[in-house]
């Protein structure tokens, strides 16, 4: 028996690096990558409180995650190419109408 | 020694490097294929923790059709490596210290917790724990309504993503 906090301590540190990626990474794509691995963190502390309490309700939120992942990936994704298209580009740093 | 904490060991480990992979990979395509091998690892960790179905749907979905996806775009896009390491910018530097931060609270909060081997269920519970016939009788009676939401969802996730990307409609 592996005791939960241990995957807890993982999922922490999953997403911390995912955090990390977001921060530090140019690539719009990579930085979505990381998204990705946050967003897996979150599902596996999900089902370790699932398995701490017995309870199936963490797997359901885990399916659900999943399905938001699917959509959010096809919408980023698409909009990147759709900047790509019009840029010429998909480093984040070259993307700064917005900010001026 | 467990043979259990040896699996979740090693599980773990693979998890974490091909996840640093991910992140410092020079090519967004050697990113990509470090992330499918990260969601085999985790999908082997849910099974540890008895979600098996979701182990599944982690394997097809993630590390199937999100994956192609992302390679697909990646090759679409032509994109070579990244030609020169970022500047590290202020921003950069203050995020990269932020999420050691959070990573050193989130450790001493989560080893607060009360530790000790999750409870043991009984055989029948063990049995059907994390099974599909489980997760859909709950997902059916009592989730029924966001399981239509996330359905309508994925529908406007898909016909946004064409109204996005298409040049002319």
């Amino acid at each position: 028996m592996v005791p939960i906090p241990y995957y807890l301590l993982l999922a922490a540190a999953l997403f911390c690096m995912g955090m990390f990626g977001v921060m530090v990474r140019r690539n719009a794509l990579v930085v979505f990558m990381c998204v990705e691995l946050m967003l897996n963190a979150a599902n596996l502390t999900f089902l370790a409180f699932a398995r701490m309490h017995g309870d199936v309700i963490g797997h359901v939120s885990a399916f659900f995650v999943i399905a938001v992942a699917a959509s959010e990936a096809a919408i980023g994704l698409a909009i990147v190419i759709a900047v790509f298209r019009s840029r010429g580009s998909v480093l984040v740093e070259d993307l700064r109408t917005m900010k001026h | 020694m467990n043979i259990e904490l040896i699996l979740f060991g090693a599980f773990a480990l693979l998890t974490l490097l091909s996840a640093g992979t991910v992140i410092f990979a020079r090519s967004p395509i050697n990113s990509a294929m470090a992330l499918v091998s990260t969601f085999f690892f985790l999908a082997g960790l849910y099974v540890l923790l008895w979600a098996h179905t979701v182990a599944i749907l982690q394997v097809m979905v993630y590390a199937g059709a999100i994956m192609v996806l992302f390679l697909f775009v990646i090759m679409l896009l032509n994109l070579g490596e990244s030609p020169t390491r970022g500047k590290p910018t202020l921003a950069r530097i203050v995020g990269g210290a932020a999420t050691v931060g959070l990573l050193v609270v989130l450790g001493i909060v989560l080893l607060k917790l009360p530790g000790g081997a999750p409870p043991t269920m009984s055989a029948a519970a063990q049995a059907s724990f994390g099974t599909m016939a489980t997760l859909g009788q709950t997902i059916f009676t009592q989730w029924l309504l966001p399981f239509e939401a996330v359905s309508l969802l994925l529908l406007v996730a898909m016909v946004g993503a064409v109204v996005v990307a298409k040049s002319r409609i």
